[in-house]
């Protein structure tokens, strides 16, 4: 029998459904991978017994002949940022450190309910804010990757869903849910050769899914192909009345509209995503991804998105903003840590908790965001940074006028050692300056693995898509896939 | 209109301005944002969901009746009802607000300016209606309550109330003295009954108010303000504007200065002083709300908002006196709440179709039974009465057998009195009692011929030009009778048989 | 415009995070990069630019006023709701003392 854990979740689930295999025997594979990556620090929390209870029963489901579901006896990874009924549920942060939730998030539900079942909590940079997956109370996640060369150097898997990234390359997971604020799915894809995607904004629902910026917050599927996304996003995805931002439209079966055949199609490159400092290696694989899309029978055009240089700046001002509030829950009265210390009242005790429950790029976050909301500031920059985000939109809106979809690379630099950027946060805000500017808009957008740079690590083009039209950026991003034929993988060392 | 409350200082006469932020708890049957239920009195944290109790990863949706309530309460104000609003988060740490914000409207709130009109009242030193102009109702959260006498050293969470809708109504600093802030309470009230967006019960904290103070000379600018919060009652709120007027007063004349602060009422000294929770100035960090988007309302929704509304106080009032004939008093006591002009108005069909007259009139009979002689008959029962006999059904058979002349005035309210006791039936009571008036020209004829018969004497004066002397017949004859005679057929019998 | 260390110790205050002078001191020079480096935006032209509102063109829905439709976001679950607090008593979230 071929290793299980080589399988991503569309092999899976036509085995399992086929008898060529059990689900239980795929549950048992790959919760035994898990057990021997500990070194990876990928999860934060494993839990073996309930991908096996999910197995088994969609084993007794094909026992019966009963349907099994679009993810029947796939194991998947669970970003520690979904609430998971009576699984802890940290966001990565002490602050959460215990605290089991008496609810399911909307997404995990659906997944459950798709026959997938639970490997574990993945980690993630706290309160998914971080772009390396160094801001983890639990430990950073070390990407499976390595330089080429015998080089021992930790990598980063990116951020904040590095432990999805990482669990999905080193196959110890066949995929795993992400959440993308600026970039926290496809950066981390892009670092670790696999795909990911954010839908539209309001495809997922948010309910049970910790806050880090409410207006720009989206789940997503990350996996190896693009087939996968596309099953686990319908898996994932669809209309929720607990979420007042959710969209009231049917999930399309994007499983089934998968063509890599672009005729017709025009490809737009936005002339202002050519920053300087951008690795040289990245914009050739722009280049390459241009012949790609060409070859697959889409027209290439030259588009504008002349507010680009701006997005990132005022994500930076809406995002904290947003997560200042968001985070304010966290008080030590509910749920959670609670310091206390002696005589202390409720407002020291708040702050003391606060203290001792945030780290440091979390505290950074809320302080700039109370900042940029307090009086006086408001105007000069939150305001501002909602009109620029109106720009930013406006100029995708009018670069869809004239094509179907924007190819851009993903990130400006290959993986990067962990702790190499730690001491600057602007430098490592700058790893999402291709990713943010779909994230103000709401957009579609995904991530497919392009090759490998001259160091052995992965590089990633991202597609971005009208509103809704996922199945347009999958579309490109299969066609990428199939002409990139990236069949890298990291060399086991954990 | 100059109002003539003063406040006698010792460098002269100062005048008070007053502003009132109305918290009007929102009926509906579950809260803004979640479907937790709203009805008083529950035990600690039994209705509270996950979203009110602001678990990770919860989000808003809100409640249309809400929304639709507020409207209808601005639609009665007459004021401008905005189409386009949005929610924004007020920011701030205290222990009854979970979130660590308030969901409310700051930037673009639901309903705009209106108005609302206080009566004049002589006694009260309203010397003529006064408009007082509403700048706003917006729609938020309540908070949850703390409990500090239950533990020596801690105090206690229920977030029951947590995320009950509130409308915040927001005076202009209009009013002059307590007087009038309280004939605003009140009025104010009675139009959210009438409307039915608010119980206005200040008992269970359905309506608080916060007071707004300033004083200053006549005709200057305004003062610094002082907002004493969370003020359960009209005669709390009067005492409150009292007492903050005289000592903000007693500080400037004695050379401070008053500080903008957030105050607390002790109803048990009627004194406020500094909220010391909130003693910083607070920066709330408004800003909209990213988990809820624009709430943007249809004209259907607007139109049946409007439809929904009933006849409003003023309205009704007019048409009592106008359309009624009820004098001004009359119609001013029926309409001041809703239940009053609920069970006159009921009593009035009733009455009319037993009657067999339209209801103008039969109005004012009715309006007296109802003010007057019902109450004073319930009032004199005491405990014995029950008040669940009082059907309209029963008081408009007393009214029409008054109307017919079966009973007299006296025998309506003894009548009465058997009815709140037992529940029997009027008409039952008044035959088996005894409690009615002969009407048999029979009987009241026989007694008439006695009477003729045995005073001679006094009938030849009467004929002899003593018309006086009638008042004598009519008093023998319900004598004989023993006061239940119907005087309309003894007048007749006796105007025939005297000549 | 940046901050000092008066200003990032109003903001920790408002925002209840505790900070030490170190930690206070350290955070001037970060957030006055962050600053810094965010006003640019200031360079952007955007009268008659509306605030973006809704990412994606949607509708604020209505809920009906139906208690307890979903177990998910109704209320008579106070085991849940007080599951996970540090102090629990009686039914209540306990907190240290408040002076009003
Ligand atoms: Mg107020
Ligand atoms: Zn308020």
């Amino acid at each position: 029998m071929t290793d299980l854990t080589n399988l991503g979740v569309k092999d899976i689930r036509d085995g399992v459904a086929g008898g060529e295999f059990t689900a239980r025997e795929v549950a048992e594979a790959f919760n035994a991978a898990v057990a021997e990556a500990a070194a990876l620090n990928a999860f934060i929390v494993t839990t073996p017994d309930h991908a096996l209870a999910a197995a088994d029963a969609t084993d007794a489901k094909r026992a019966k002949g009963e349907d099994l579901g679009k993810m029947g006896g796939v194991p998947i990874g669970m970003k520690d940022l979904f609430a998971t009924k009576g699984v802890q549920t940290t966001a990565a942060s002490h602050i959460l450190e215990g605290f089991k939730p008496e609810y399911e998030s909307t997404v995990s539900q659906n997944l459950w309910d798709a026959g997938a079942g639970m490997l574990g909590k993945l980690n993630l940079d706290q309160f998914a804010m971080g772009s390396s997956n160094e801001t983890s109370y639990f430990g950073n996640v070390t990407s499976p990757w390595r330089r080429s060369g015998g080089a021992n150097t930790d990598m980063s898997p990116g951020g904040s869903s590095g432990g999805s990234s990482a669990a999905v390359a080193a196959r110890i997971a066949p995929a795993a849910t992400g959440t993308d604020t600026g970039g926290s799915i496809r950066q981390p894809a892009a670092f670790t050769g696999i795909c990911g995607i954010k839908p539209t904004y309001g495809r997922c629902s948010r309910w049970g899914v910790v806050a880090f910026a409410s207006s720009l917050d989206q789940a997503g599927p990350m996996a190896r192909t693009v087939e996968d996304c596309a099953i686990m996003l319908e898996a994932m995805a669809g209309f929720d009345p607990k979420d007042a931002t959710s969209l009231k439209m049917d999930v399309p079966a994007w499983e089934a509209g998968l063509s890599a055949d672009l005729k017709g199609k025009k490809i737009g490159i936005p002339r202002e995503y050519r920053m300087d400092g951008t690795d040289e290696e990245i914009l050739k694989s722009w280049e390459q991804g241009k012949e790609w899309l060409r070859d697959a029978g889409a027209e290439i055009v030259d588009v504008s998105l002349p507010h680009t240089k701006y997005a990132l700046p005022a994500y930076y001002i809406v995002a904290p903003a947003e997560a200042s509030s968001n985070l304010a829950r966290y008080d030590g009265v509910r749920y959670g840590l609670r310091d206390l210390p002696d005589g202390a009242g409720l407002q020291d005790m708040y702050a003391a908790t606060r203290a001792a429950g945030f780290g440091d790029e979390v505290k950074r976050r809320i302080l700039i965001g109370t900042y940029v909301l307090s009086a006086g500031f408001y105007d000069a920059y939150y305001t501002q940074a909602q009109k620029v985000r109106t720009l930013v939109s406006r100029d995708f809106a009018q670069a869809f006028g004239q094509c179907d979809a924007i190819l851009a690379p993903t990130t400006p630099t290959a993986s990067f050692p962990l702790g190499e950027n730690q001491d600057d946060p602007l430098a490592m805000y700058l790893n999402d300056v291709f990713a943010v500017p779909a994230s103000l808009a709401g957009l579609p957008a995904m991530s497919v693995p392009a090759t490998v740079n001259s160091d052995g690590l992965p590089l990633g083009l991202q597609i971005v898509g009208k509103p809704f039209d996922e199945q347009g950026v999958l579309n490109a991003g299969l066609a990428i896939q199939s002409r990139a034929n990236f069949t890298a993988k990291p060399e086991k060392w954990w | 209109m100059v109002s003539t409350y003063r406040i006698q200082g010792a460098t002269g006469e100062w005048e008070v301005v007053i502003g009132l932020e109305v918290h009007a708890q929102v009926v509906s049957k579950s809260k803004l944002f979640s479907g937790a239920a709203t009805a008083f009195g529950a035990e600690p944290n039994t209705q509270v969901s996950l979203v009110d109790a602001a678990m990770p990863g919860m989000l808003p949706v809100p409640n249309k009746e809400c929304i639709r309530q507020a409207v209808r309460t601005g639609m009665a104000i007459e004021a401008q009802i905005n189409k386009y609003s949005r929610f924004d988060r007020k920011n701030y740490f205290y222990a009854d607000l979970p979130q660590g914000y308030q969901i409310s409207q700051l930037y673009h709130p639901l309903v705009g300016e209106g108005s609302l009109t206080i009566d004049a009242d002589e006694k009260a030193g309203i010397a003529e209606d006064k408009v007082i102009g509403i700048e706003r109702i917006h729609i938020e959260q309540d908070a949850g309550k703390l409990m500090h006498d239950q533990h020596p050293t801690m105090s206690y969470v229920d977030l029951n109330r947590s995320g009950v809708a509130l409308m915040e109504i927001v005076s202009k600093p209009d009013m002059r003295s307590p007087a009038e802030a309280g004939a605003y309470v009140r009025k104010l009230r009675s139009i959210l009954r009438y409307v039915g967006s608010c119980d206005g019960n200040m008992e269970e904290g359905s309506m608080r108010a916060d007071v707004n103070v300033s004083v200053r000379k006549p005709g200057e600018e305004f003062g610094t303000r002082t907002e004493t919060k969370n003020v359960n009652s009209v005669r709390f709120v009067m005492q409150v504007i009292e007492y903050e007027a005289n000592r903000q007063v007693d500080v400037i004349e004695n050379g401070g200065t008053v500080d903008q602060e957030t105050r607390l009422f002790d109803p048990g000294t009627g004194t406020t002083r500094t909220m010391r929770s909130k003693e910083d100035a607070h920066d709330y960090r408004y800003f909209p709300d990213p988990d809820l988007l624009p709430l943007e309302l249809e004209d259907d929704f607007l139109e049946e908002c409007r439809a929904s509304l009933p006849e409003l106080p003023d309205a009704k009032r007019q048409r009592y006196e106008n359309e009624l004939g009820l004098t001004p008093y009359n119609a001013r006591e029926l309409t001041a709440e809703v239940e009053t002009f609920g069970r006159f108005e009921t009593l009035l069909g009733v009455a009319a179709a037993k009657i067999g007259k339209s209801e103008s009139a039969v109005a004012t009979q009715v309006a007296n039974w109802a003010l007057s002689v019902a109450p004073g008959v319930m009032k004199s029962l005491g405990d014995e009465a029950d008040a669940s006999n009082a059907t309209a059904e029963a008081q408009a058979s007393i009214l029409a057998m008054q109307d017919k002349g079966e009973i007299s005035g006296g025998q309506a309210k003894e009548i009465y009195e058997l009815v709140l006791k037992t529940g029997r039936d009027p008409e039952e009571i008044a035959d088996t009692e005894g409690l009615k008036q002969v009407s048999d020209t029979g009987a009241i004829e026989a007694a008439i011929d006695d009477i003729i018969a045995n005073n001679a004497d006094k009938v030849a004066e009467y004929r002899g030009g003593k018309d006086k002397l009638f008042g004598f017949f009519v008093g023998q004859t319900m004598k004989a009778m023993q006061g239940k005679a119907n005087p309309a057929v003894v007048n007749q019998i006796l105007k025939d048989k005297l000549g | 415009m940046s901050v000092d260390k008066a200003t990032v110790a109003k903001i920790a205050s408002l925002a209840r995070i505790k900070m030490g002078d170190e930690e206070l001191e350290r955070m001037v020079p970060e957030l006055n990069g962050i600053l810094d480096w965010v006003e640019q935006l200031g360079e952007v032209e955007c009268s008659g630019v509306e605030p973006m509102t809704a990412v994606i063109e949607n509708h604020l829905r209505l809920r009906e006023d139906v208690v307890d439709a979903d177990p998910k976001t109704g209320g008579g679950r106070r085991e849940d709701v007080l599951a996970n607090a540090p102090a629990a008593e009686h039914g209540f979230f306990g907190v240290p003392k408040v002076i009003e």
